[in-house]
């Protein structure tokens, strides 16, 4: 039935609060660190996770749904969002023949 | 065997390929752990109780949104040794900022009023599909609708900018 109700105890909130930070914080660091566009949608992405892991631990420890349907949502303009965004990486590609950020410094006008 | 220790494990699991995604020169072996992060994170939402969320995590996300990343991946056709690389000071760079970020957010939220546990014993149904269907189509059907036009909205903006223009070719 209830897989959470074979366990005895419960997770504390802090626990999911800090996994969720740390998280969060590899993305922003991927972000920063790589250069390949790709890693960095895929980045952006895992960000999004982190939140949406925050989310579900808090719309469970309130008892409340509105959470989860936010988390819904979110999932919603992600895949826009990965839409919109590949497809912009495969026109620039086909345009400069890389997919480095940096590249785009010399876009300067 | 306690709930405790199941979502430790699963926890350090998901921050290890979570930092392997950042780590790993391989752009598909990134791909390949951001698609284990995701199971690993549907499964805390199992620990949770939230199973609708669960299941949509894995179909939408590990399934449309990654098989979509490695396409364009393949289509690219991009190898370990043309990946870009950063200059050394720039990931000390990086990693201090997002270290900072991290204590800081972490440090702010530490001491907040929360305690208590998040799954109870009696397991509670608001992750259930019926409790979050009812929510879904009554109190949140306005932007239920509105996000198909963003979809449609996001189609449209993907076929056009992928089209190749007429000069390109000539």
């Amino acid at each position: 039935m209830v897989l959470a109700s074979i366990f005895e105890s419960g997770v504390s909130i802090q626990f999911y609060i800090v996994l969720s930070t740390i998280l969060f914080a590899i993305g922003a660091i991927g972000v920063l660190v790589r250069r390949n566009m790709i890693i960095l949608l895929m980045c952006i992405e895992l960000m999004l996770n982190a939140v949406n892991l925050l989310l579900v631990a808090f719309s469970t420890y309130f008892g409340k749904a509105d959470g989860q349907l936010f988390v819904f949502f979110i999932m919603v303009v992600a895949a826009a969002e990965a839409t919109v965004g590949l497809s912009i990486l495969v026109m620039a590609y086909r345009n400069i023949r890389t997919t480095d950020v940096s590249i785009f410094n010399k876009q300067k006008g | 065997m306690s709930l405790e220790l199941v979502a430790t494990i699963l926890g350090g699991l998901t921050i290890g390929s979570a930092l392997m995604v950042v780590i790993s020169k391989h752009p598909v072996r990134s791909v390949l752990f951001l698609v284990l992060t995701f199971f690993l994170i549907s499964s805390n939402y199992i620990l949770m109780n939230a199973q609708f969320l669960a299941i949509v995590n894995i179909i939408v996300y590990a399934g449309a949104i990654m098989v979509l990343f490695l396409f364009v991946l393949m289509l690219l056709n991009l190898s370990k040794d043309n990946e870009p690389k950063s200059p050394f000071y720039i990931k000390i760079a990086a990693v201090t900022a997002g270290g900072t970020l991290l204590t800081v957010l972490i440090a702010a939220l530490k001491d907040g009023i929360m305690v208590g546990t998040v799954s109870k014993v009696d397991g509670s149904s608001t992750g259930l599909v019926q409790n979050l269907g009812h929510e879904l189509f009554t109190t949140y059907v306005l932007p239920f609708e509105i996000s198909s036009v963003l979809f449609i909205a996001a189609m449209v903006g993907a076929v056009l900018l992928a089209k190749r223009e007429k000069q390109l070719i000539d």
